[in-house]
């Protein structure tokens, strides 16, 4: 269970989180939407610990982040970011490895190899084990870490997984995957909070919404509940027609067309 | 660590023992291999220092191998610090010297070689040589924590900031040792020129004996960091959600980087490049793991330092040339086939 009390954070006198308050309970996986500049980076960045509150708290499984041990905290939460800078030339196992860092001393044992190996298949990087990291394109490379941070808490099913716009530099297939993968895991008990920027694709993964506006929580709830046409003009200011899924009994939004005159 | 990579660092430890023999029988009196090796069996089994009365022993002895070792511990400790750095700042041409050590080192060094007649009227000129060493020591400290504290915001910290106040520290620290020079005498500008290129030529079992302690607590601890510094590859975010407590790390490889680097400064004047190759090509052979890289870069740094030295003491014989020339000179072309052959 993530509890989060009450939060706020501000930056030379902008407040950017305002009272934000939410739950995640244990196999749900929550997307987090906003427009650009509604806070949903900085919530991010203050669940996986960059940012501290100015005021409110975060309990993860009953205790505060504060009280964790860096190392055990390690071990239940697990960060994918959005594009990263590597500049060192590793071979993408060593780089996936580093995902079992928590858990052990000084070398790997059988144990974690054998989890660098399933997520290593699961993200379909298996065939690029021993080649150098930075030869791979920029989704291949997000695609190998994330198989590091899912073997830094394979074995850990109360562990929360945080995916910080996780799929845009990912093909259609691998969008699909990544998402089904969180899916997969919150079946197995894993808490997911993520943060897409594609209203369908939370519509059809997330079981809960969250909606942020300048920094505040305007709606939560199932796609069912949140993903309406007044809701999504509240927080996108676009028009959009939301339509039924008759087989999957999940919201479909249909965006209505911009349209500019210049003369 | 996989076996091609304990291979090569076994590798580099065996030649650097091979190279080490044949140093110290290198020089304007040559000692050959054999004699060297019955007289360190010699010393081992008799165990006291009068039993190799001859030449041949004292050369040995007293010239030849305190100066090995400084070559060894002095390359070890740029080699390894530089390979620290670098995890530490993420990038494969950082350096030691980017924090303000040798700069902030030879400014020290230049204040006090141009202030000397001021000081030395007063001390007994023995305390010269170790006020100077001191002094540089002194002056690494200094630069380096105050580019640290300049970069760090509630303790913690920044490494892009640190970067760049320690380029503004060098040029400030170069700019102040300029005007010095400029204001020296004749005699004292060659004092200063070759400090400012380095040498081993200074080294004596009491210096060394002073000096070893801050060379090799650092050189034998950095070693540890390997895992944290991997971990750091991933950027400090991931770092700290790995549990590795990234503050504690930039502090102390700091800290390990600039007592060694610094007491490395002290006794031998500026060396450079080392500590930029040495870890780069240490990578080339067996990858980027600090696990490998760290000790590595201890055994090729120790092993780069020798071989220039001897390069130093022999190839205008008797006349030795500054070590810095030799590992500038050799040091380049590497440098730049490296970086070429990169892309």
């Amino acid at each position: 269970m993530l509890r989060v009390e009450k939060i706020n954070y501000e930056v030379n006198g902008r407040k950017l989180l305002k009272d934000i308050t939410f739950q995640v309970r244990k196999g749900e996986i929550l997307a987090i939407l906003g427009a650009n500049g509604a806070g949903k980076s900085t919530l991010m960045g203050v669940l996986c610990g960059e940012k501290k509150p100015d005021s409110g708290a975060v309990h993860l499984n009953g205790k505060a982040l504060s009280a964790y041990e860096p190392a055990a905290l390690a071990k239940c939460r697990a960060l994918l970011s959005q594009q990263q800078q590597m500049t060192l030339s590793f071979n993408v196992e060593e780089i996936v490895l580093m995902g079992r860092y928590p858990h052990y001393k000084n070398t790997p044992k059988q144990q974690d190899y054998k989890i660098v190996a399933e997520t290593m298949e699961l993200c379909g990087v298996s065939a690029f084990a021993e080649r150098d990291f930075l030869s791979l394109s920029g989704g291949e490379q997000q695609r190998v870490h994330l198989a590091r941070i899912l073997a830094q808490i394979w074995d850990n099913p109360d562990a929360l997984l945080l995916l910080d716009e996780p799929i845009s530099a990912l093909d259609l297939h691998y969008q699909q995957k990544v998402l089904a993968i969180a899916r997969a895991l919150a079946r197995k008990g894993f808490m997911v909070v993520l943060i897409v920027h594609d209203v369908n694709f939370a519509a059809m993964y997330a079981d809960r919404i969250l909606m942020l506006k300048n920094g505040r929580k305007l709606f939560h709830g199932t796609p069912v509940e949140v993903l309406a046409q007044k809701e999504i003009y509240t927080i996108f200011s676009v028009e959009s027609n939301v339509i039924m899924n008759p087989r999957t009994l999940k919201p479909y939004v249909q965006l209505e067309e911009m349209d500019i005159d210049l003369d | 660590m996989q076996k091609k990579q304990k291979f090569i660092l076994l590798a580099l430890g065996l030649v650097l023992g091979v190279v080490s023999i044949v140093a110290l029988g290198m020089g304007a009196y040559h000692i050959p291999s054999a004699d060297i090796l019955t007289m360190l069996t010699q010393k081992l089994h008799l165990g006291s220092v009068e039993a190799v009365h001859n030449m041949q022993g004292d050369v040995l002895f007293e010239i030849r191998m305190p100066r090995l070792l400084l070559g060894l511990l002095v390359g070890a400790a740029l080699g390894i610090s530089g390979a620290a750095i670098q995890g530490i700042f993420r990038n494969p041409l950082a350096e030691p010297g980017l924090i303000g050590i040798s700069s902030g080192a030879s400014l020290f060094a230049v204040l006090i070689i141009a202030f000397e007649t001021f000081l030395f009227t007063s001390l007994a000129a023995w305390i010269g040589y170790y006020i100077l060493a001191f002094g540089a020591f002194v002056g690494a400290g200094l630069t380096a924590f105050l580019v640290y504290r300049i970069a760090s915001k509630n303790g913690r910290p920044n490494v892009t900031t640190m970067l760049l106040a320690g380029i503004a520290i060098n040029a400030f620290a170069g700019a102040l040792t300029g005007l010095m020079t400029y204001m020296s005498t004749e005699q004292q500008l060659r004092t200063i020129t070759f400090w400012m290129l380095g040498s081993l030529g200074g080294a004596t079992w009491d210096n060394l004996r002073a000096l070893a302690p801050f060379i090799l607590i650092p050189v034998l601890i950095l070693p540890f960091f390997g895992k944290s510094l991997n971990a750091f590859s991933l950027g400090e975010l991931q770092a700290d959600l790995l549990g590795m407590r990234t503050d504690r790390v930039k502090r102390w490889v700091v800290v390990l980087s600039t007592l060694a680097v610094g007491a490395s400064v002290a006794v031998s004047g500026i060396i450079g490049f080392v500590g930029l190759i040495v870890p780069h090509t240490v990578r080339l052979m067996g990858g980027a793991d600090h696990r490998f890289v760290l000790p590595g870069s201890l055994l090729l740094g120790a092993l780069v330092l020798t071989l220039a030295d001897v390069i130093a003491r022999v190839a205008v014989a008797p006349i030795e040339l500054p070590i810095g020339v030799i590992t500038a000179l050799l040091g380049t072309p590497v440098f730049l086939y490296i970086l070429i052959k990169d892309k």
